[in-house]
């Protein structure tokens, strides 16, 4: 990495790149398939689908969804989960306190009071690492749990459980099984060599807004009637398409068309309207973008969506960073903490996994210096992930820092060593393969063969 | 104007909607006659005689004008440039029109993205290029196609020139492979110019040629990202003085020498595009062929082995030799193809589909390239993109009004590219490009906001909404300038009745009829 490239100021813009996900192969209701006149001859999956194999191998599962509360820019270890107040104003800056928890003997960052109250229902991994600083390459190395190079581009863990443990599972849901809020990552293709079928859909939008305008399921002042004049107004004008009937292309389109309009006026799209929730519930989330998306999380998993991304940026903190931290933190603890004691209270948090967690972490020691003016740079060589529910346990702290939380001290996690237990906690197969468009079968993670570090599987979590 | 659309309106009732002895489907198709116009059609159509597949019509003035210009230039004609064709009296205007296009700079810029894509040229990951070295790369292959340079000279300078990444930007293709090792580098180049997949080779064809790329140097400048990529003769010395003579061996199976007085790719290229290479003037035929059929006669276009043989051995060498006579001059290849009959058919089949396809029995209906397509849109409604890169800071914003066909970097994306099957460019294999329908695609389109301002607030949609008190006038004009053609008496009528129906005012039904059109599969395919 270079110097221009390395030690960036960045800011929430950074998030305007990206990429939409793609979708066409969730079933559609009898209903609809009979109002679009597409009879009971279509199936419900795209016929003559490429790649559409057998699960390479797959084991008993705890876990049936993931919400990814993705860090986009890397939080800062030492203000969050691993804390270390003894290390001098070079280090803490201002957050000097810590939080006890409910978990005695565990202590988190100031500015977490709420998630001190759920330690017992999450474990902190404090001795993540993998030494990259550059945002692209880290973010492949924590979201794939591969290093790049070689000759594949592999696909995210998302796009791997939305192919194994729906697309090619029979998933049944009326919505796409890999979602994220709600816009997308940007940096890296999420399906890799999967291709674009395995990408997730981005909702865009804002929950925080009276109506969360999913783009594309919701379109405000646009009612019913209006959609429905319009639908049959298409379909008088769409004369070629009529001459094309019976083009395999022309029908695939046909039966995307009529998935669409389940969401746009059937019932599949009511997930997104909160209005249904609580307002006591709501403002405990926080009616922030990331509370509400948490509680959107929530909705989607009880609706069946396998896997949720909350891409949560604004955490590359190279300046004022600590003013960041303030206004930041309290709407994370907020959301995050209130998502864990929901999900538990209904009985959800046993088969969701949460998994919270950046690229990499922050420079522990503060760059006073300009023109910085104290803020943390990328770090790759130690930071902390957060894991719970679906099979991990509660309560437990995984490896340490060492005093100034520079280097892992005790029991190092790569990447690929928390993908590993994730995959196992959803019944696929960390040792197995995963089927590559032009047929062969690729080793879902890396082995020590293939020349990497490895710290082993989170057995002391499940 | 008005008296084109007076003229237009007769002409278009005037037709017969059948023809004497075929079912000709108007507005689409025309009554012309089969005739071959030349070695392609002679192959083509004998193949289907022999095979009893009866090919489509020819297609329409309107449907050529749309798919020839989508196909070659990228872009969609505009209202005036519709007008002007449809109303050319001359009997050779298709063949002007090719001529016409063949010579415009969106020529040159489509043809540069399209060979981006199999280059990989984007900034960062995964292979990391960098921004200035993207430009410079991009520029070099839009001038390449913009000055016609030969494709045997094209794929010569890729493989065989050295220098600084930035002055010298064709070096930039040994950057953009992953990993850069020879066996990586050798894999690449077999993809790109010999439409081959390394890895279905016995492994000992691989290895033997992997020494012509053993002998690639890099070196770092003080500039930022600046790279040379150079023969290290050095190193080839040292391995000679070490292990003794050198050796290599082409794809198909001669051995060769190699020795420090002769850079080895150069040995490599000089076999590559020699006229009797097997796989060099295939593989290009083929995508080229590809490109604008939508299907390859080897297919898929960057498959070619043994056991996936052309679908009709002699269109294949046919176009061989067509390339070959040409003299590896694409645009005269081009020409050549888009004169045929077979380019002409319509795409409404007769018979049994998968023969049809397989056969060229008639122009193959495909959702249009993501890029192109949001141009269209933009065009249209007289809106622009947002584009910029986050690489390096501060960001660099595209200038609102550069096409998106236009941007060099693979890097610089958007919603609406990555949601329409844009390819990643991570392999160079043409299947990243992704045309298949999906359902959020149709979200995006029936109900995105995105899509819904463009419609409503776009400048020139405005400008078409006020054009004419004469409601029949909007909608023809509508249906000029998104599908390129003249409404038909049937759809006039719908649209007359929609607009009157109590429920919507005047406003909104030229809305609604405008984003039926552009929801329609007219618009979104070509056809």
């Amino acid at each position: 990495m270079s110097k221009k490239c390395d030690g960036k100021v960045r800011n929430e813009q950074s998030e305007v790149t990206g990429a939409r996900g793609e979708f066409c192969e969730i079933p559609i209701s009898r209903r609809s398939l009979l109002q679009s006149g597409l009879g009971a001859a279509t199936g419900f999956w795209l016929a003559g689908q490429p790649g559409r194999e057998a699960v390479a191998s797959t084991t008993p599962a705890k876990a049936k969804a993931v919400i990814q509360i993705w860090m986009w820019g890397g939080p800062p270890h030492n203000d969050t989960f691993d804390p270390k107040p003894k290390a001098g104003n070079d280090y803490c800056g201002p957050l000097t306190k810590t939080t006890g928890t409910n978990v005695t003997g565990v202590e988190i960052g100031e500015l977490l009071p709420l998630m001190a109250k759920q330690a017992d229902k999450y474990s902190i991994i404090r001795s993540m690492t993998h030494g990259n600083n550059g945002h692209e390459t880290a973010s492949y190395m924590v979201q794939t749990g591969h290093r790049p190079g070689g000759k594949l581009v592999y696909p995210s863990v998302g796009a791997v459980v939305a192919k194994l443990k729906a697309i090619d599972a029979g998933y049944k849901g009326l919505l796409p099984p890999y979602i994220v809020l709600t816009r997308p990552q940007g940096r890296f293709s999420e399906s890799g060599f999967l291709g674009s079928r395995y990408k997730p859909f981005a909702t865009g939008g804002d929950p925080r807004r009276p109506r969360f305008a999913v783009e594309g399921v919701v379109a405000e002042g646009i009612s019913d009637k209006r959609q429905q004049n319009r639908r049959d107004l298409l379909s008088s004008l769409n004369t070629l398409a009529h001459n094309l009937e019976g083009n395999p292309q022309a029908e695939a389109f046909k039966k995307c068309e009529a998935q669409a309009y389940e969401l746009i006026l059937g019932d599949a799209g009511k997930v997104f309207d909160l209005s249904q929730e609580k307002d006591e519930l709501r403002d405990r989330y926080g009616r922030t973008t990331f509370g509400q998306s948490c509680l959107v999380a929530r909705r989607l998993v009880e609706r069946g969506v396998r896997y949720i991304t909350i891409n949560y940026g604004g955490w590359d903190t190279h300046k004022k960073h600590f003013q960041a931290m303030r206004r930041k933190l309290p709407e994370m603890d907020k959301g995050m903490a209130t998502l864990i004691e929901d999900l538990s209270d209904r009985g959800m948090l046993d088969s969701t996994i949460v998994w919270w967690g950046g690229e990499f972490g922050r420079t522990p020691k503060v760059l006073w210096e300009a023109p910085w003016n104290g803020g943390r740079s990328h770090f790759g060589r130690a930071f902390s992930s957060v894991v719970a529910g679906g099979g991990f346990k509660g309560g437990e702290v995984v490896g340490a820092t060492n005093a100034t939380a520079t280097e892992v001290a005790e029991r190092p996690v790569y990447p690929w060593d928390l993908l590993g237990t994730v995959y196992q906690l959803l019944g696929i197969d960390p040792d197995g393969t995963i089927r590559h468009p032009q047929g062969m079968d690729v080793p879902l993670l890396p082995t020590k063969d293939d020349g990497i570090d490895v710290g082993g599987r989170l057995k002391e979590l499940v | 104007m008005r008296l084109f659309f007076a003229f237009m309106i007769v002409l278009s009732t005037a037709v017969i909607v059948h023809g004497a002895k075929r079912e000709i489907h108007r507005p689409f198709e025309n009554d012309a006659s089969l005739k071959p116009q030349g070695a392609i059609d002679r192959v083509v159509f004998s193949k289907l005689r022999q095979l009893g597949i009866q090919p489509a019509n020819v297609c329409s003035d309107s449907v050529f004008l749309r798919r020839v210009y989508l196909d070659v230039i990228g872009t969609l004609p505009t209202l005036e440039e519709t007008k002007q064709f449809l109303l050319s009296q001359s009997p050779h205007k298709r063949r002007e029109l090719v001529d016409q296009l063949l010579q415009r700079d969106e020529f040159a810029i489509y043809w540069a993205m399209k060979w981006c894509d199999l280059l990989r040229v984007k900034a960062e990951f995964p292979v990391n290029l960098w921004p200035n070295a993207v430009q410079a790369y991009h520029r070099w292959v839009r001038t390449s196609f913009k000055d016609n340079m030969r494709y045997n000279t094209f794929v010569r300078e890729l493989l065989c020139d050295s220098g600084s990444n930035f002055r010298v930007p064709q070096v930039n293709f040994y950057r953009s492979v992953q990993g850069r090792k020879p066996e990586a580098i050798a894999r690449a180049v077999a993809l790109t110019f010999m439409g081959v997949r390394a890895e279905k080779w016995p492994k000992e064809r691989l290895e033997g040629m992997t020494p012509f790329f053993a002998y690639v140097g890099y070196k770092k400048t003080a500039e930022w990202k600046e790279e040379i990529v150079f023969f290290d003769f050095k190193k080839m010395v040292a391995e000679i003085d070490k292990d003794g003579p050198r050796s290599a061996i082409f794809p198909d199976g001669t051995k060769v020498a190699l020795t420090p007085d002769k850079d080895p790719r150069e040995v490599f290229a000089d076999w590559l595009i020699s006229p009797k290479n097997p796989w060099f003037t295939r593989s290009i035929a083929n995508r080229v062929w590809f490109w604008l059929m939508g299907r390859g006669v080897i297919h898929e276009p960057d498959d070619i082995r043994p056991d996936n043989p052309p679908t009709s051995a002699r269109l294949m060498t046919i176009l061989e030799k067509e390339v070959m006579s040409s003299r590896y001059d694409l645009r005269e290849l081009f020409r050549r193809i888009l004169n045929s009959k077979t380019y002409q058919l319509s795409s409404i089949w007769k018979g049994d589909f998968e023969k049809g396809q397989k056969y060229f029995a008639f122009y193959r209906a495909r959702q249009i390239d993501a890029e192109v397509l949001v141009d269209a849109i933009c065009q249209i409604t007289g809106t622009t993109e947002e584009y910029s890169s986050a690489i390096p800071e501060p960001f660099t914003f595209v200038p609102p009004h550069r096409r998106t066909v236009a941007l060099a970097d693979g890097s610089i994306t958007s919603p609406f590219l990555e949601l329409f099957g844009r390819p990643p460019r991570d392999t160079g294999l043409q299947m990243e490009r992704n045309n298949r329908p999906s359902w959020s695609q149709r979200l995006f389109f029936l109900n995105s906001s995105h899509l819904r301002q463009k419609i409503e607030r776009g400048p020139k949609m405005q400008q078409l909404m006020r054009a004419s008190r004469d409601p029949r006038e909007v909608v023809t004009r509508l249906y000029l300038t998104i599908l390129s053609r003249m409404p038909t008496q049937e759809e006039l009528a719908v649209a007359n009745k929609y607009s009157k129906s109590s429920e919507v005012d005047s406003r909104t039904a030229v809305i609604d009829l405008a984003w039926a059109l552009f929801n329609s599969v007219e618009f979104l395919y070509r056809h």
